[in-house]
């Protein structure tokens, strides 16, 4: 990140030399657009990533509250997590959550994309539709997904007794075993749009002449999305990825509409049990230090991002 | 004219918008009643209370998960309501972060109160909150579908059973109850720990284990529907409502709800392992407290819930809030008056406060059985190995 801002400071000076040096005047309007960034970036964001570091080192109870002792404890809050029982499962679930959810969501989006590159009837208001996902809030397709799910009444259920597929209702949200792959199936819906709409964008770039070109050489519909559309997209789908990965996550509403993370624990989530801590067993020093592990884990991949869109960047500029 | 009326505008503005100093005879109290219903019955009984020493009321109220939080929050910045309504089991809570004044100061006391309420709002000892009402769970029955199967309400746990057996039939299920991984679970289930023998002290037992086989034991063999883990209590009494349960274990609450659906209901008080075993129900219901703010805004507060606490008032609130009055003396007119609430009155003279056995420890260990209900039933664990775990976790909570 560093070596970014040092990059484009050292392109901007030769300009300014050119000009006049920026007086006291330009400088101080300069200051004031950026003032109140920082500002709003201290106040709400690093003051509480901090208070959220310096709250895991501490023993934060009840009472800490109102009298305002906290003694810090060191590690001790990160090891009572690791040596938890919830902790690994917790941990699983998140990775499983994130790349069942990624990949599912990845796979089906770009599909639709492709299939919405060609031009026919109602395409745009198709395609208009497949968003609707997306608009609506996550606590009411939550709830929406929690009545389909619904063992005795659920649509799914009936839909699936009424086809023979299966001989007895699936409880869905109620059984330890399916409990996050249910989870992970709404959240695939919710998360498809997203993709579909970013991938969409990203083939719109892709020159037509390219398809024409491979037509003529005789190349078929899968060989010209292996040669063309993928490779021309992997910038695009980096982007989604990265981002999708680091909106996943941190998801805690559909988790918690749908589950609660239970049954048993069984769809816990590191965001769903760092909640509980802080506001369920009023642990906050705990909570805090899980909410850390998220900021890290999330972290290395924004750091990720941040370098792939940096490469795309040069690489194009190379072309260009 | 014109600018006459700005400057007056702005005096008026200047006069309500200081917040920070605020007058004398405003009480600020902080409650959970969020339903229209409640919220306006409970603002009645406090305006009447008000009224009387010449006080105005700013009442807050938040969903019931977001009362703690905003208490912690609250006491953080030294910004407590002078009148708090907190859920029971979470009084010892409060009480330990040393925010609250002993309601003796005032000349409130516990006398002629229920000593399991008094014991809820009780910590160390001394006495930080007191209630205008209380609720319990009990039995509801479907009338209709008891009398075609020609069946009496249950009183032992086997009647229960059985006649759960008998009425379960394609959508419908015998019971319905909440098991939800949260206090409901655990409230719940703590009467059929409790009547066994059980203890939230000793959940490893042989009677805790054996009360818990008998609650999962109605799920497996298909008495109650498996998503008994995801329903809070307004979802059992939309499946009991919608005939789609023949019994179901809830409170007094919900009888405006089952009024309107036009079911025909009894209620009788929970089933024990046998008729010589009273109910032993966990106290449901709110505490009012006092927290530290200063001299007069305490005796204010104080006034007010003195008041509540008073015989008419007492009677108001909890037949409009279907609540069971405080007070036994009041509480015996009351259930003559109204037959339907008899089984909870009953049931609250023999009940427990959740926080009688473990004090603040209550909320982390009834996390821990709650997980453990749901393990069970769910289909992972035995419920020998789930409450273990869950008594491990109890001797470990601080």
């Amino acid at each position: 990140m560093t070596t970014n801002t040092r990059t484009t400071s050292g392109t901007s000076r030769p300009r300014h030399a050119n000009r006049k040096p920026g007086g006291h005047g330009e400088r101080l309007v300069q200051w004031t657009f950026v003032l109140p960034m920082m500002l709003f970036l201290l106040l709400f964001f690093c003051y509480p990533v901090l208070r959220n570091l310096t709250m895991s080192f501490q023993e934060w109870t009840v009472a800490s509250f109102y009298e305002g002792g906290s003694p810090f404890v060191g590690l001790d809050n990160y090891i009572a997590l690791v040596t938890d029982p919830i902790f690994g499962r917790a941990v699983l679930n998140t990775a499983l959550f994130t790349t069942g959810s990624l990949l599912f969501q990845f796979v089906i989006g770009l599909g639709l994309a492709v299939f919405f590159q060609r031009r026919f009837p109602l395409s745009g208001t198709l395609r208009g539709l497949m968003l609707l996902p997306w608009l609506l809030p996550l606590v009411v397709s939550g709830a929406v997904f929690r009545w389909i799910y619904d063992e005795g009444f659920g649509v799914l259920n009936q839909l699936l007794l009424g086809l023979h597929l299966i001989s007895d209702p699936i409880p869905w949200l109620s059984s330890t075993q399916y409990a996050l792959t249910s989870a992970i199936i709404a959240n695939i819906w919710v998360g498809v749009p997203f993709n579909l709409v970013i991938l969409h964008s990203g083939l719109q770039a892709v020159p037509a002449s390219l398809y024409e070109a491979a037509a003529l050489d005789g190349a078929g519909p899968w060989q010209r999305f292996r040669m063309i559309t993928l490779p021309l997209l992997r910038p695009v789908i980096a982007i989604v990825l990265m981002l999708g990965l680091i909106y996943t996550l941190k998801v805690f509403d559909m988790i918690m509409i749908l589950t609660g993370g239970g049954p048993a624990n069984a769809s816990e989530t590191l965001t769903t049990w760092s909640f509980a801590l802080s506001f369920e067993e009023f642990d906050f020093g705990q909570g805090a230090a899980v909410g850390n592990l998220l900021i890290v884990i999330a972290l290395v991949f924004a750091l990720l991002y941040l370098r792939s869109i940096r490469n795309t960047f040069s690489s194009q500029g190379e072309r260009g | 004219m014109v600018t006459f009326g700005l400057a007056l505008l702005l005096v008026t503005a200047g006069c309500t918008g200081g917040v920070s100093s605020r007058p004398a005879d405003v009480v600020v109290e902080l409650d959970h009643y969020t339903s229209a219903e409640a919220g306006r019955q409970f603002r009645s009984v406090l305006d009447r209370c008000a009224e009387r020493f010449g006080l105005r009321i700013r009442r807050q109220n938040v969903p019931v998960d977001q009362l703690m939080p905003k208490v912690l929050r609250d006491a953080t910045a030294h910004s407590l309501p002078d009148l708090l309504f907190v859920d029971n089991p979470d009084l010892k809570t409060v009480a330990k972060t040393g925010a609250l004044t002993e309601l003796s100061q005032y000349g409130l006391s516990g006398e002629g109160f229920y000593p399991g309420i008094v014991e809820a709002g009780s910590y160390r000892g001394k006495l930080y909150g007191l209630a205008p009402g209380v609720n319990g769970l009990a039995l509801f029955y479907n009338r209709t579908m008891f009398e075609r199967a020609g069946l009496e309400p249950p009183e032992t746990w086997q009647e229960m059973r059985s006649a759960a057996g008998e009425l379960t039939e394609g959508s419908t299920h015998g019971i319905a109850f909440s098991a939800l991984a949260s206090e409901e679970g655990s409230w719940q289930f703590e009467p059929f720990l409790w009547s066994n023998g059980g203890s939230l002290d000793s959940l490893d037992s042989r009677r805790s284990v054996q009360a818990l086989e008998f609650w999962a034991g109605l799920v497996e063999d298909g008495l109650a529907s498996r998503s008994v883990v995801n329903w809070n209590q307004n979802d059992v009494i939309d499946r009991f409502a919608g005939g789609n349960a023949a019994m179901m274990i809830n409170g007094s609450w919900s009888l405006s709800s089952l009024d309107d659906s036009g079911v025909d209901y009894g209620i009788v008080t929970l089933p024990t392992p046998s008729t010589d075993i009273a109910p032993k129900v966990p106290l449901g219901g709110e505490v009012g407290a006092i927290p530290e703010t200063t001299p007069e805004r305490q005796r204010d507060a104080a006034r007010v819930l003195g008041c509540m606490l008073e015989r008419d008032n007492m009677l108001d609130w909890t037949s409009d809030h279907a609540y069971v009055p405080a007070r036994t003396k009041v509480a015996e007119q009351y259930a003559a008056d109204r037959p339907v609430m008899k089984p909870f009155v009953e049931e609250v003279a023999t009940g427990r406060a959740r926080t009688a056995e473990l004090g603040p420890r209550y909320r982390e260990v009834s996390q821990g059985l709650a997980d453990a209900i749901q393990a069970t039933i769910a289909g992972s664990t035995s419920p020998r190995e789930a409450l273990e775990r869950a008594a491990r976790i109890a001797a470990n909570a601080d």
